[in-house]
């Protein structure tokens, strides 16, 4: 296995208390940096780390820091964006549930770096008993004076709370996320401005996601030029990947990046393989928003290179033939899934969190869910096929914020990849009405079928 | 000052202008359609996306265009930035492709509107829709109801431009209508019935673009194209007083607030301008409200054609749609 | 009916909440406030109720009515006792989400959507809860039941049933939230 740095300590029984988590080198970034450094310094050494943003847009963490609006006169705040809800995404659960003082000393130290004297952790409502614990753990780190007024007896105060969203995955994408922070509706604004100059209360804010703000103890720990070393070019550090679907050994993996694709799926240390004994069908590589991808893409480029889990290798081949690293949701089909169902669960789930603020996406995600119910349950004919192509086209890029494009892409990228599987549900209407179709009767191409 | 080329007309504007607010400087077809954004209602715009245009050249200093298409209303001009509006295809198609997404749940059912003839989506349907629908599935239907006594809601000709959220935010006192729920599932809507009522309320039916908001003083009364606008005024303690009276004879059938050449009222009148003073005896009239001439409802028109106008504005058509790159019909 | 009004230690819970926002900025605590209050005042969001929210925070009852409306935790009409809520979105569904709704369907004798007569249970599905490694998955107030098989749907059943109590996402001895 990789180096660990995020999950090294895992399974050591009470991690997630305050006691033994220092025990284990615990809130050693905040004496480092409270102590040692000064808030430039630290931004610095993110920097110089290369972090990328680990919630899925992959933005350079260093330079996000270093657009925040400093000589503004208004209070600083960082919110750390724990509104996992991409489809396929569940690390940052896992990562607060099992250790949440880890995001509690990455708070510390980047509000530190920031100027930031209060800060929030936005959670997902669901998540309501991971809320408890972090909580909790903040509690503990109250009482260990490492939150509160003069922390480890330096100038440095830091208030810390939580707060809890109320179902709407929209509130993921940053403004939508302070929207929803000031007791708002979760409609994403309009950008100019953006958070680093008017944010949160219209002050300078930084939003980052839990990943990301874990990652910045290890950076001051270890120093930016070290953890940078860990990776593979632009693609530094450690990620952790939420793998699911058809696989033997679903969960979260902290992988070193630049891991092959191959052994990460069919590796005893990760994934272990295809259940059942089946064959892999497709991969959605990095949550549900990221183009699919077919098996003999997403195990080597269109160049025949192998694919590594890096931000640059998987998206090698632009949307033609490559996808997105993301937020490292990891879904597998094996040979028996239907990617129109799959396809049609996404579309619903994007037409049921669309804000509804601006026409394509509020319009355009109801109305490529209807058509894929339609080809879905028999329903659909020919034309279907190209008109979901141009819906898609016409959501991509003309909406307020990413949403649209989320969910115009899976739709793009499966019938590039399987429009032979949608005409197959087309023509075919009597072969597809169990939803089970495929268990039942492997699919093969319509090409092919028509010649028999 | 800066300056700002769009499609191909260098216009200079204040710092801080919209895209949209330099192209109306300029005028004619240049403008970009607009179903939200409304100059005097603060913080509207950037949500029905009819007013996307191309970035080619971001400002004199970064020349980079941008990325994807913007929403005109809400983007200030750069200097030396370069905007493309009706000469690029790209924008003309993602525009086609907004208005279709607009009509898509809108019930069309303008032969019972009382809107139609003053309809911004009918406008922009017939400049930028397709004779034909792609859309097979049922409509979203709601059903009509009453906000306020003097305002009905079809909440199925909504396009949730949010103007008339604005409209009670800034204009009156207290809002007790809103959006509910979300995505295509939202609605304008008082939650639990509850009137809106305070002096400014009327003003929601102005800047509706569409049927959605109607007065219920007006109602069936008459197409719009059959009554004749004046312009009006009196002497008002709580408004500007300044008015537009649609009337047939002597008879005053509706009160309005007056619309520039954009459709968006500049000043706003109270609910006793509107409906409490609908006789021809209480108004000082100022002449006959000048009507578009391409619009319906200049149809009986009345107004002496000033004809060296017309030869202008026709000479200018033809020059321009020589030059014009016409989008191709999709009428199939 | 009787007054909407949290108990005293719901109210001191509530004005410490929202003594997390800065001056003026209340209205942040708008969305912990309704989960406050729906865990009090029976699992869902009442007109009465939301306008005494709105009046803790000095906001006008339409911005209650506005946030409530667009999220899906609120619930502003009554559930049943036990909600449950299963995830059907496509990890969970590659793993066989629709069968336990299906088994959900048959054995509390309720489409998705619907509230069993006895007011126990009220069946949804939903969309994605962050948990596709462990699919398929459902919710229950704040309790989080994975790696699902219809045995195990059959003894939740029972166990929730026995126990008789309402499911919240909060619990009535919340130290926070």
């Amino acid at each position: 296995m990789g180096r660990q740095i995020l999950l090294e300590h895992i399974n050591v029984p009470g991690i997630n208390t305050f006691d033994v988590y220092r025990k284990h080198g615990g809130y050693a970034s905040v004496e480092k940096a409270l102590k040692t450094m000064t808030p430039d310094e630290v931004t610095e050494e993110v920097k110089k780390s290369g972090l990328r943003g680990r919630g899925g847009a992959g933005f350079p963490a260093g330079m996000k820091w270093s657009f925040l609006d400093r000589k503004s006169e208004k209070p600083r705040y960082l919110v750390c964006n724990a509104d996992e809800s991409e489809p396929g995404t569940f690390k940052d659960r896992y990562l607060m549930e099992r250790i949440p003082h880890v995001l509690i000393e990455g708070m510390i130290t980047s509000s530190y770096a920031l100027g930031a004297k209060t800060s929030y952790i936005y959670v997902r409502g669901e998540y309501m008993y991971v809320i408890r614990i972090l909580e909790q753990a903040i509690q503990e780190a109250y009482a260990k004076g490492f939150l509160g007024k003069n922390i480890l007896g330096t100038d440095y105060s830091l208030d810390l709370y939580v707060q809890p969203g109320g179902g709407a995955y929209i509130c993921g994408e940053e403004t939508a996320l302070l929207e929803s922070l000031e007791g708002k509706r979760g409609n994403p604004r309009l950008k100019p401005p953006f958070p680093a100059v008017a944010g949160l209360y219209a002050s300078p804010t930084v939003v980052n996601n839990v990943e990301t703000i874990a990652a910045v103890c290890s950076i001051v720990n270890l120093g930016g030029d070290e953890y940078a070393k860990i990776g593979i070019g632009k693609s530094t550090g450690t990620k952790l990947i939420s793998a699911s679907g058809h696989i033997n050994k679903p969960g979260v993996y902290e992988i070193e990046l630049g891991l092959p694709v191959e052994e990460f799926i069919y590796s005893d240390q990760y994934c272990g393989g295809i259940w059942k004994g089946r064959k892999m069908k497709a991969v959605v590589a990095g949550g549900s928003s990221v183009p699919i991808l077919p098996t003999e893409l997403i195990l080597k480029t269109a160049k025949g290179e192998p694919r590594l889990m890096t931000y640059e290798s998987l998206s090698d081949g632009g949307f033609v033939s490559g996808t997105m690293l993301g937020s490292g949701g990891f879904i597998v089909m094996d040979e028996t899934s239907c990617i129109v169902r799959n396809l049609w669960t996404f579309t619903r789930f994007y037409h049921h969190e669309s804000c509804g603020q601006c026409s394509p996406c509020r319009e355009g995600t109801g109305w490529m869910e209807k058509v894929l119910h339609r080809i879905e349950h028999g329903h659909g004919h020919e034309g279907d096929i190209d008109l979901l192509v141009d819906v898609a086209k016409k959501i991509e890029g003309n909406t307020i914020c990413p949403l649209g494009d989320a969910a115009a892409w899976p739709v793009a990228s499966a019938i590039r990849h399987f429009r032979e599987e949608f005409e197959y549900h087309v023509r075919y209407p009597e072969k597809v009405k169990n939803p089970k179709h495929f268990e039942l009767e492997p699919f093969v191409p319509a090409s092919a079928l028509a010649t028999v | 000052m800066a300056k700002v080329t769009i499609d191909g007309i260098e216009v200079e504007v204040a710092d801080g202008t919209t895209i949209l607010n330099a192209a109306r400087q300029i005028g004619g077809e240049v403008v970009p359609p607009a179903m939200c954004y409304y100059s005097t209602l603060k913080d509207t715009g950037g949500k029905c996306r009819v007013c996307l245009v191309k970035v080619t050249q971001g400002s004199a200093k970064d020349p980079r265009p941008m990325p994807k298409l913007v929403a005109s209303c809400r983007t200030p001009v750069m200097d030396g930035m370069v905007v493309q509006n009706i000469t690029s295809p790209e924008v003309l198609e993602a525009r086609k492709g907004v208005v279709e997404f607009l009509l898509l749940n809108h019930p069309l059912d303008c032969p019972v509107c009382d809107q139609a003839g003053e309809c911004d989506l009918q406008n922009l349907s017939y400049e930028h829709g397709v004779g034909k629908t792609r859309y097979e599935e049922d409509r979203r239907t709601f059903e009509k109801i009453d906000i306020g006594d003097k305002i009905k809601l079809h909440m199925t000709r909504c396009i949730l431009c949010y103007r008339c959220t604005f409209v009670a935010d800034q204009l009156t006192n207290e809002r007790v209508h809103g959006v509910l729920n979300r995505g295509d599932a939202s609605e304008i809507s008082t939650y639990i019935e509850k009137a809106v009522d305070n002096d400014f309320s009327g003003n929601m039916i102005d800047v509706c673009p569409v049927g959605a908001l109607t007065d219920k003083t007006f109602r069936f009364k008459s197409r719009v194209w059959f009554t004749k606008p004046l312009d009006a005024h009196r002497n008002c303690d709580k408004c500007c007083g300044k008015v537009v009276l649609w009337t047939k004879g002597d008879d005053v059938l509706r009160v309005s607030a007056r619309k520039d050449q954009f459709n968006e009222v500049k000043e706003y009148i109270c609910n006793e301008c509107r409906y409490d003073h609908k006789d021809m005896k209480d108004w000082t009239v100022e002449g006959p409200r000048h009507i578009d001439r391409h619009s319906v409802i200049s149809q009986n028109h009345y107004e002496k054609i000033d004809m060296q106008k017309l030869k202008l504005d026709i000479d200018r058509q033809l020059t321009f749609q020589k030059g014009k790159q016409l989008p191709e019909t999709t009428n199939s | 009916m009787s007054k909407v009004e949290f108990s005293p230690d719901t109210l001191a819970l509530a004005q410490r909440i929202i003594k997390r926002y800065p001056e003026g900025r209340q209205k942040s605590a708008l969305l912990p406030l309704l989960h406050v209050a729906q865990a009090e005042f029976d699992g869902w969001l009442s007109p009465e109720t939301m306008d005494y929210v709105a009046s803790l925070l000095n906001i006008k009852p339409i911005e209650v009515y506005e946030v409530a409306s667009f999220y899906t935790m609120y619930n502003l009409k009554p559930v049943g006792k036990c909600l449950i809520e299963v995830c059907r979105t496509g990890p969970c569904w590659l793993r066989g989400a629709d069968d336990i709704v299906e088994h959900f369907e048959k054995k509390l004798g309720i489409k998705e959507g619907e509230t069993t007569a006895d007011g126990v249970f009220t069946l949804k599905t939903v969309e994605c809860l962050g948990s596709c490694g462990t699919a398929p998955m459902l919710q229950c107030g704040s309790d989080y039941y994975e790696n699902l098989t219809t045995e195990k749907v059959d003894t939740l059943i029972e166990k929730l049933r026995a126990s008789g109590n309402r499911s919240t996402y909060m619990k009535s001895n919340m130290q926070e939230l």
